[in-house]
């Protein structure tokens, strides 16, 4: 059913096993395993509803797993996502994560948004202390947190548009700056939950470009849910199906493409001359998949 | 004519220092609302508990410390540092357990927690006044210093003074201080930073390493610090104090907040500048028995024409 794992011979980055996760009756997730590993991009795909957006919930501490082992390593140390905090899942794990909906700072600069993110090296540079409250004692490293800021903003080409509101900016804009946004915190696993969605083809292709810059240079593991085949098709180095939160398939693009369980997942049992294409496009539209839009 | 002016002036003095006190409280009900989106009711207990740890602290060290300014710097560090802690207890007993809940819960504990703390400090420290006066005699001298500003004839053709105090320059100045030093720490720092990231968007901040719990306890110390900077004005300015004084003047810190736009940090200082004034002028105009109704007049004003408040930001809604 499925095709042979091609799982790669390193340390993954990410190990997740046997993740299950149930709501009441509901099984959204049904005992699924897959392994991302660093300077790769891993993308998860599967039609609406699949679980792939409650995968990233349980990564990104939203959601207590019911089952299972979200192991993430780097630098000789192991983390245990399905035991930390949400917040020290982006402090102290370096796991980074973007929405289905534009989730900046609305009314803060673009700068602040992307100094905001390096909050945590602030604070510690502060001391805690009652000067450091106060802002003082620590303007070097603030200095530096504008430098690391205007880098991610030079690789978008917003840099005169640092002090304007992130709200007044273009939706490809606001796209591009929520995913260096997340860079800010220095990531080791970045999760981008369609990233493309709304986007036209050419800020699809400078989004391309990006996550294409951040693995091959930064060296990061990416984690990414689109349902647009032309971002999956084009830049992914391994991708995983889902379908009714099972795995479904799980190997190099070629592979996963002409899978026949997949094929089956997005045109149904039978395999008439409907092109897929026009298919996955249609899916593509909306994000019914809900992660939790609301305040958690 | 010229003592109109003069009479102008003196209410004008009296009205700023007493919307420096609702200006200061204000704030600390704005910033939890901006964070929380919850009215902490129990506020304005925790002004009157300041106003209780100032008595406190000047009868503990005002036999010791001889000078005056020297004294009520102490004081003020004092009761500052504690109504603080008492700010961080209230949030982390019973609010934070609550998090998360519907708001209502959340409404109904922080009136659970005005009730508890005013019979807290009925029963601790007793249902009579706590003057201040009498502990203070003749050592605050130097707060009466009065400054003369215009020296002119009533309307009966006697001498009619407008003067200025120490005491009145002082809580008009540490005011603006405070408020000075409060919007660099919310604009500047990395605290003030994580502050406003978590009232845009908590659950996002989080995802960025922020923690929010400590972000929201720092909110409450810091409304609460205000608090007792304010209610140490108070005593100096009221000079007496009782378990039962936080409701009225929390009710209209309140006000002030809703006027200005809840949320809005220089909001809650106009709206605590307007219901001083207000306050003031009406009684020294109109009548010095209705003045609250004049005030709460005001409040309904501006919640039927501008609902948002007089700084507040209407939400749009995006489609």
């Amino acid at each position: 059913m499925t095709s042979p794992m091609t799982q790669p011979m390193t340390q993954p980055l990410l190990s997740v096993e046997h993740l299950t996760m149930r709501f009441g009756g509901l099984v959204a997730i049904d005992d699924v395993s897959f392994a991302a590993t660093d300077k790769e991009i891993t993308a998860i795909i599967g039609p609406n509803g699949a679980g792939k957006t409650t995968v990233f919930n349980c990564l990104t501490g939203f959601y207590k797993p019911s089952v299972g082992r979200l192991a993430l390593t780097w630098d000789g140390r192991e983390f245990l996502l399905e035991q930390m905090e949400g917040f020290v899942i982006a402090k102290t794990a370096k796991v980074a994560r973007t929405f289905q909906n534009i989730r900046l700072f609305p009314k803060m600069t673009v700068l602040e948004n992307l100094i905001v993110a390096q909050h945590n090296k602030l604070m510690r540079a502060s001391g805690y202390s009652v000067r450091g409250l106060f802002g003082f004692g620590y303007q070097g490293k603030e200095a530096e947190a504008v430098e690391i800021a205007r880098y991610w903003l030079e690789q978008i080409n917003l840099v005169d548009r640092a002090d304007d509101a992130a709200e007044n900016l273009s939706y490809g804009d606001q796209r591009q700056l929520e995913i260096v946004r997340a860079m800010c915190i220095e990531p080791k696993l970045l999760c981008l939950d369609e990233p493309a969605a709304g986007l036209n083809p050419r800020e699809t292709a400078d989004l391309n470009k990006l996550l294409l810059f951040l693995r091959n240079e930064h060296k990061i593991g990416v984690l990414l849910i689109e349902h647009d085949m032309n971002v999956v098709m084009q830049i992914s180095d391994h991708i995983v199906v889902l379908d009714y939160g099972r795995k479904i398939s799980d190997g190099e693009p070629e592979a996963v493409r002409n899978d026949p369980a997949v094929i089956r997942a997005y045109l149904g049992e039978d395999e008439d001359e409907e092109l897929p294409d026009i298919v996955k496009q249609d899916l593509a539209g909306d994000g019914a998949d809900d992660g939790p839009e609301t305040q958690a | 004519m010229e003592f109109q002016f003069a009479y102008f002036v003196d209410q004008l003095i009296n009205g700023v220092t007493l919307g420096s006190i609702y200006g200061l409280i204000a704030i600390g009900y704005t910033m939890v609302y901006g964070i929380i989106g919850m009215i902490n009711f129990a506020h304005g207990e925790i002004f009157m508990i300041g106003t209780f740890l100032t008595v406190i602290f000047f009868m503990l060290i005002i036999g010791t410390i001889t000078f005056f300014p020297l004294a009520v710097l102490i004081v003020l560090l004092m009761s500052v540092l504690l109504t603080s802690v008492y700010g961080w207890t209230l949030e982390r007993v019973a609010y934070r357990p609550l998090r998360g809940s519907p708001r209502l819960a959340a409404l109904i504990t922080a009136i659970g927690m005005s009730i508890f703390l005013q019979n807290y400090v009925q029963l601790l420290q007793g249902a009579r006044n706590k003057p201040l006066t009498g502990i203070l005699e003749g050592k605050d001298d130097i707060l009466r210093v009065k400054y003369d500003l215009i020296n002119t004839l009533n309307a009966a053709g006697q001498p009619y003074l407008v003067t200025i105090s120490n005491l009145q320059l002082l809580i008009i100045i540490l005011t603006v201080v405070v408020m000075v030093v409060f919007s660099q720490i919310i604009s500047r720092t990395a605290l003030g930073r994580s502050q406003r990231a978590c009232e845009q968007d908590r659950s996002m901040a989080a995802l960025l390493g922020i923690n929010v719990d400590k972000t929201i306890s720092m909110t409450f110390v810091m409304g609460a610090a205000l608090a007792a900077v304010a209610s140490l004005m108070f005593m100096m300015h009221v000079s007496t104090t009782d378990f039962f004084v936080g409701f009225l003047i929390g009710v209209k810190a309140f006000t002030a907040a809703v006027l200005g736009g809840i949320g809005s940090m220089p909001g809650a200082m106009l709206g605590g500048m307007i219901i001083g004034l207000v306050e003031t002028f009406f009684g020294a105009y109109f009548n010095q028995e209705y003045k609250d109704v004049a005030t709460f007049t005001l409040l309904v004003l501006v919640l039927i024409f501008r609902p948002t408040g007089i700084l507040g930001k209407p939400d749009i809604e995006k489609v």
